[in-house]
C-alpha cells in the first residue's frame, strides 16, 4: 500500500517504537521561544541535565514580546539569550534581528522537504508549508526535544483538502484556509494531518502557502502540509544551492516526499473556490466563518496586519494595494507588524511601509506582540479589532475584546471604512 | 511518581474550551508552575461557574465535553490544573497537544464516550459527585449522593506507561 508524505516522513525518522501505534522520531529541528522555553531549561537545569542534543539543530528566537516590556519579560528573554549563549546555539535572534519565529525560521533556510519539526508553539503546523512534518508541542516535549532529539507521536492519519477552481479578485489563501476550517470544524482534523493540495495550492507563493498551513491547528491538526515543489525549490534555492547540481536535481529529490497516488486518507474534501467570497470570523471560534458582507455592519476600533498568519511581504503587499490613497477611517487605530526584519527592510525599499504611514498606522517592531494579548495593540472590554491573525477565542487579544479574523486586504478594507468591509466593496 | 487520581469533581458543560480560557496568555510570562495557582479558568465564562469558586477549589477532577483544551500548546494550562490538585480530565475529546502535555506531565486525560459523559453530567444533579479512578484497570468510579456509575476508560500503552513513569521526560531519560 502506498504511503502518504506524513507516512514517508516518519518512516524516514522512526527511531523507537515502544508501544504499537506509538512512533518516537528523530528530530530535524527543534525551534524555541522566550515563552514556552524558559521553563524547560529550568527543568532540565533542576534535573542536572541541561545540555542539548544537537546545537545545530535548535534555532531559538525572543518573539511573543519583544523588547522586553517589563521585568517578567525581560527575565524569560534573559533565560533564552543565557541558554543559547552556553550551549553555542548560534542561530539565535535577539532585538534587531528577531522575528516572528513561524515567517522569521522559514525566511532563514531553516526548514526543509522531509523534516521534523517540532516547537513549543501551536502554529509550528506552519512550516509544513515546506514538505516537513511540523507540529506544536508543550514544554515537555519540547523539553526531551532539546535534551534527546525525540518527540513521540501517533499514527499520522491524514485528511486530504484538495482545493481546485479558480480565485476571483481579493479573495486569498487566508479566504481558503478560513473556509476549510468551517468546513472540518474546529476539532474536524484532531489527531489528523491536513495535507493541502491541488492546482490552488500549486499556484500559491511560499507566503500564501504558509498562511494554509499555519491555521491548520484551527482544525485540531498536528500539522498541514503542502508537497515540496519549483516554488519551494525557488524559496530554497539560496540556501540549498550547494548541495543540488542544479534546481531540477533539488525538484527531483524533494519529490521523493510526494504522497503515493495509493495512499490512503481518512478523509477527502474536495474544494472549488471558484466561488469563494472574502471570508471573515465572528464569535469566538475559528470555525465561525461568514462571507466578509454578512458582517458589514460590525464596527472596527482596531486593525491589525502582521502574526505568524499574515505578516509576510505579500500580505503586506495585498493591504497596501487597498490603503494607497486611502485613509483609516476616524477613529479607527492601524498596527502593522511586518513579521520580520527582512519583511520590514523590503516593505520599506519598496515603498509599502510610506502607504501604511499615509494611511494613518502605526508601524511596530517585528512580534507576536497583540495577537495574543501581550503588547503592542492590547484590546479594551467592548472593542473589537479587524485582525489577520489566526485566533478569535473570547480576551484573545485583550479581556472583553472581539477579534474578527480575516485576509490583509480585508484587514485593510474594514479600517479604511471602520466596519467590517469585504475590499471589493470599497 | 505516586499520584492519586480522582476526588470531587467540577463540571464544565460546554465543547471546545480552550487553553486561552484555562490560563490567560497575560500570565505566560511567568516562570514557574506555581506562579499560574490563582488564574486558573480565570477566563472562562460559562454559566453557573465562578473561577474564585468553592467548587473549583475543592475539585481534584474536571468533567467537560469535547476537544477540550484547543488552541495554544501552552502547557500552562495542565500545569495551572496540577498546581490546583487537578490531575485527572474527564471529556469527550481533546485537543492533541493538550492531551499530550496532560499524559507528559504525569496526569490523566481519560476520555468517554458522549453517553457516558451525558450521564455523568446528570449525576452532578444529585450534588457533589466524588470520582475515584483506578489506573490499573482502567477503571472509574463516580458516586453521587444516591448513585454510583462506574466506566471502563480507554488508555493507548504508551500514555499508561507516561503516568506510570510520571512523565515523558523520566520515559524518555530512561530508554533514549
Amino acid at each position: 500500500m502506498g504511503q502518504t508524505i506524513a507516512e514517508k516522513i516518519f518512516a524516514a525518522h522512526l527511531r523507537d517504537e515502544p508501544f504499537e501505534g506509538t512512533y518516537v522520531l528523530d528530530l530535524d529541528r527543534v525551534l524555541c521561544h522566550e515563552i514556552t522555553t524558559p521553563v524547560a531549561i529550568a527543568d532540565l537545569q533542576w534535573r542536572e541535565k541541561d545540555r542539548v542534543f544537537d546545537p545545530t539543530k535548535i534555532k531559538a528566537v525572543i518573539d511573543h514580546v519583544t523588547p522586553a516590556k517589563d521585568s517578567k519579560t525581560a527575565v524569560q528573554g534573559k533565560i533564552l539569550r543565557d541558554w543559547a549563549g552556553r550551549h553555542g546555539i548560534a542561530d539565535f535572534f535577539d532585538v534587531g534581528q528577531n522575528g516572528v519565529c513561524h515567517v522569521l525560521f522559514p525566511e532563514k533556510g531553516f526548514i526543509r522537504p522531509g523534516f521534523t519539526v517540532i516547537m513549543g508553539d501551536s502554529h509550528t503546523c506552519t512550516h509544513g508549508a515546506f514538505g516537513a512534518f511540523a507540529a506544536g508541542v508543550g514544554t515537555t516535549d519540547l523539553e526531551v526535544g532539546i535534551l534527546k532529539g525525540v518527540c513521540a507521536f501517533r499514527k499520522p492519519v491524514s485528511i486530504l483538502v484538495n482545493i481546485t477552481g479558480q480565485l476571483q479578485e481579493q479573495v486569498v489563501s487566508k479566504d481558503v484556509i478560513l473556509y476549510v476550517i468551517k468546513q472540518l470544524g474546529v476539532n474536524g482534523a484532531t489527531d489528523r494531518v491536513i495535507e493541502f493540495r491541488g492546482p490552488v495550492v500549486d499556484a500559491m507563493s511560499m507566503d500564501a502557502r504558509m498562511t494554509l498551513t499555519n491555521m491548520a491547528i484551527e482544525a485540531g491538526g498536528t500539522s498541514g502540509i503542502c508537497w515540496p515543489d519549483a516554488v519551494t525549490v525557488d524559496y530554497l534555492w539560496p540556501f540549498i544551492s550547494a548541495d543540488y547540481p542544479s534546481k531540477e536535481a533539488a525538484l527531483a529529490d524533494f519529490s521523493k516526499w510526494h504522497s503515493d497516488p495509493d495512499a490512503e486518507y481518512d478523509r477527502v474534501l474536495n474544494i472549488d473556490v471558484s466561488d469563494l467570497q472574502p471570508q471573515v470570523t465572528f464569535d469566538y471560534k475559528p470555525d465561525c466563518v461568514t462571507n466578509a458582507r454578512d458582517l458589514r455592519d460590525a464596527p472596527v476600533d482596531q486593525v491589525y496586519i502582521g502574526t505568524c498568519t499574515n505578516g509576510r511581504l505579500e500580505d503586506l503587499q495585498q493591504a497596501a494595494e487597498v490603503l494607497k490613497g486611502r485613509k483609516l477611517a476616524p477613529g479607527v487605530r492601524g498596527i502593522l507588524s511586518p513579521a520580520s526584519p527582512k519583511i520590514f527592510r523590503e516593505a520599506m525599499e519598496l515603498g509599502i511601509l510610506g502607504i501604511f504611514m499615509d494611511a494613518g498606522f502605526c508601524i511596530t517592531n517585528p512580534t507576536c506582540g497583540a495577537c495574543l494579548g501581550m503588547s503592542n495593540g492590547v484590546l479594551a472590554p467592548g472593542e473589537a479589532c479587524a485582525a489577520t491573525s489566526n485566533r478569535n477565542f473570547q480576551g484573545r487579544m485583550g479581556q472583553g475584546g472581539m477579534v474578527y479574523l480575516m485576509s490583509p486586504a480585508t484587514a485593510a478594507a474594514s479600517g479604511v471604512k471602520g466596519v467590517v468591509t469585504d475590499p471589493r466593496d470599497l | 511518581m505516586n499520584r492519586t487520581f480522582g476526588g470531587p469533581a467540577i463540571f464544565l458543560d460546554r465543547s471546545d474550551i480552550n487553553t486561552d480560557e484555562i490560563i490567560p496568555a497575560r500570565y505566560l510570562t511567568e516562570v514557574t508552575k506555581e506562579a499560574l495557582q490563582p488564574y486558573l479558568l480565570e477566563d472562562l465564562t460559562l454559566e453557573g461557574f465562578d473561577p474564585r469558586g468553592e467548587a473549583l477549589k475543592q475539585a481534584a477532577v474536571i468533567v467537560t465535553r469535547k476537544n477540550f483544551g484547543c488552541g495554544s500548546s501552552r502547557e500552562h494550562a495542565p500545569w495551572a490544573l496540577e498546581v490546583n490538585g487537578i490531575y485527572t480530565v474527564i471529556a469527550e475529546g481533546y485537543a492533541r497537544i493538550f492531551r499530550q502535555n496532560m499524559f507528559n506531565c504525569g496526569m490523566l486525560a481519560i476520555e468517554l464516550p458522549a453517553a457516558d459523559i451525558d450521564r455523568l453530567f446528570a449525576l452532578q444533579q444529585q450534588g457533589v459527585v466524588t470520582v475515584a479512578v483506578d489506573l490499573d484497570r482502567q477503571r472509574l468510579v463516580a458516586a453521587g449522593s444516591r448513585q454510583e456509575l462506574s466506566f471502563d476508560f480507554p488508555l493507548s500503552p504508551f500514555d499508561k506507561a507516561l503516568v506510570k513513569a510520571g512523565g515523558w521526560v523520566e520515559f524518555a531519560d530512561a530508554r533514549y
